[in-house]
């Protein structure tokens, strides 16, 4: 029991910081420029492929840094000439730019990388055993995704609370055009925060793909959760994008780890109707989770966890 | 007569469909505080926000001899136009030393003013100089929102309602730094709806009726003129 608890807590710690990457960079767009970005999980899966690509020609290290920068170019390029020009006919055509953006990807990466999963593979310098504990033994690539994670996170806040240009997007947060009119860019730091977003999303892809699988269907498996990550979290607050990716990922990661169903726990107190429905395992129902908790949210809390503003 | 920093010709813009700007031809002086008075919605606000770029201004808007219609509102405050809006619009997560830095540009090096004359001229902004933003009173918020703008150092500042909402002894005080702030060579265009500091400070007042300047003169001329108050200005 204690050895489920550590491990799911690991990993669950684990998936939400990979969850934060990529819901850290939407919930900042969305804020700033008002779109849900449909495409955001698309930077994941081309951060993931181009980190194959890039690893199968001149290695892991060289995509681990040159990918990200790749997706990152990318993303401020879309923002630059795709939906920078769409901002004056409004959050639909935005949109459903970005949603067919989403749709352009996936196929792009069918057409290139064929349908299934590539053979992305974790460095050899990363792959042993990094501990054991209660005769379970944890990877060390697993303990390196971690610590990426983690040093995103730490590098994400100070550059928002510590540097000029992290001021200027916090500002910009609440009063873009006040900010402009102090003399701030405001177009290009939208891109910039676009292109960054992209690029977190595109860092995630690369220390994921090796530990997940790279396929095609990666963006659009993720995609929902994010949202769900940053409904829950409340639309634009980082802080609560931050605590809702651990709680889901704690969440799916424990819901996977309880094999047993309601039936076991309940036995012979289980009421007689609903039939079969009490022998389905908590694990089966882990998909769902996430989505309850977004109807929930929705229904109780409609700001979401530590959102303010009404959408 | 003081050389003009801007000069407005003609100025139109609209607001959606309506037609909000029917032709404003104004100036400013070097350094001179002008009056930008009228009743709400004759257009004074889109006036300065056609001149920042913020409204789609047609017509021509001259800043130091140099065409700036059409341009953006950062493009505009890089020039060294300064908008102090009637919304204030402080950063109210950001600390007020925070708020304070934005205001000032990139690339620029330090002008007429630094942090420490802002904390000179209003104490009350250094002793919560590490606060949030938001938790300051009108009149705070007022004072750190017309700083911010001077510490880009403009050339001219738009200032929109400042003494709005404010006690006596605070307008006094916003009345004290427009008028140091022009000392310091700034020029001001200070809108007001109620005259409450600008039949006192501004060396010349434009009364704006139905989109257009209905009358130009001095503060003793406008007190003389009882008809132009009674059709444009009292309620």
């Amino acid at each position: 029991m204690l050895q489920l608890i550590t491990f799911s807590t690991l990993n669950g710690v684990l998936y939400g910081m990979l969850l934060f990457m990529m819901a850290s960079g939407l919930t900042l767009i969305f804020s700033m420029m008002g779109v849900l970005n449909f495409a955001h999980a698309s930077f994941y899966m081309l951060g993931a492929y181009f980190g194959f690509e890039i690893s199968r020609r001149i290695g892991f290290w060289p995509g681990f840094v040159l990918a990200p920068l790749l997706v990152g170019v990318i993303g401020a390029l879309v923002e630059r000439y795709g939906l920078r020009h769409l901002h004056r006919r409004g959050q639909v055509s935005e949109l459903l730019f970005t949603f067919g953006l989403a749709f352009v990807i996936e196929e792009l990466v069918q057409m290139i990388w064929g349908k299934l999963p590539v053979d992305y593979r974790v460095p050899p310098q990363l792959d042993f055993v990094a501990f054991r504990l209660f005769d379970t033994t944890y990877p060390a690539y697993r303990v390196f995704m971690l610590l990426i994670a983690i040093a995103m996170f730490a590098a994400l806040l100070t550059v928002l609370t510590r540097t000029r240009v992290g001021l200027i997007i916090q500002a910009a947060l609440t009063h873009p055009d006040m900010v402009a009119m102090l003399g701030h860019d405001v177009p290009k730091i939208f891109m910039l925060v676009f292109g960054a977003g992209a690029a977190l999303a595109g860092l995630a892809g690369v220390i994921a793909g090796p530990a997940l699988v790279t396929q095609p269907d990666m963006a659009s498996l993720l995609g929902p959760i994010l949202f769900v990550v940053i409904v829950v979290g409340g639309l634009g607050s980082l802080t609560g994008a931050f605590f809702a990716s651990l709680l889901i990922g704690l969440v799916q990661t424990f819901a996977v780890a309880m094999n047993f169903s309601f039936a076991e726990v309940l036995g012979p107190v289980a009421p007689p109707f609903l039939g079969d429905l009490w022998k389905v395992t908590i694990a089966e129902l882990a998909p769902v989770v996430p989505y309850l908790l977004l109807v929930l949210v929705l229904i109780f809390r409609p700001t979401g966890l530590m959102g303010r503003r009404e959408s | 007569m003081r050389a003009p920093i801007l000069e407005v010709l003609g100025l139109e813009a609209y607001y959606g469909k309506s037609h909000i700007l029917h032709g404003v031809t104004f100036h400013v002086g070097e350094a001179e505080i002008v009056g930008l008075l009228g009743r709400n919605g004759v257009g004074r606000s889109t006036t300065i926000k056609a001149i920042m770029g913020d409204v789609p201004p047609r017509g021509s808007i001259r800043f130091r001899g140099e065409e700036i219609a059409g341009l953006k509102p950062h493009q505009t405050a890089l020039k060294g136009l300064g908008y102090v809006p009637e919304t204030r619009d402080i950063f109210p997560g950001l600390t007020v030393r925070q708020n304070l830095q934005l205001g000032e540009k990139a690339g620029k090096s330090s002008g007429r003013w630094a942090m420490d004359d802002m904390f000179r001229m209003f104490p009350q902004l250094e002793e919560r100089a590490d606060m949030r933003a938001g938790v300051l009173s009108g009149g705070e918020q007022q004072m750190l929102t017309i700083c911010r703008t001077l510490m880009g150092d403009p050339d001219l500042v738009m200032i929109d309602e400042p003494t709005e909402g404010l006690s006596p002894m605070m307008v006094e005080h916003v009345g004290r730094l427009l008028e140091e702030i022009a000392r310091r060579g700034v020029a001001i265009l200070l809108i007001e709806q109620k005259l409450t500091i600008a039949l006192k400070i501004a060396h010349r007042l434009y009364v704006m009726g139905h989109g257009k300047i209905v009358y130009e003169g001095t503060a003793a001329d406008l007190a003389t003129a009882a008809d132009i108050r009674k059709e444009w200005l009292e309620v």
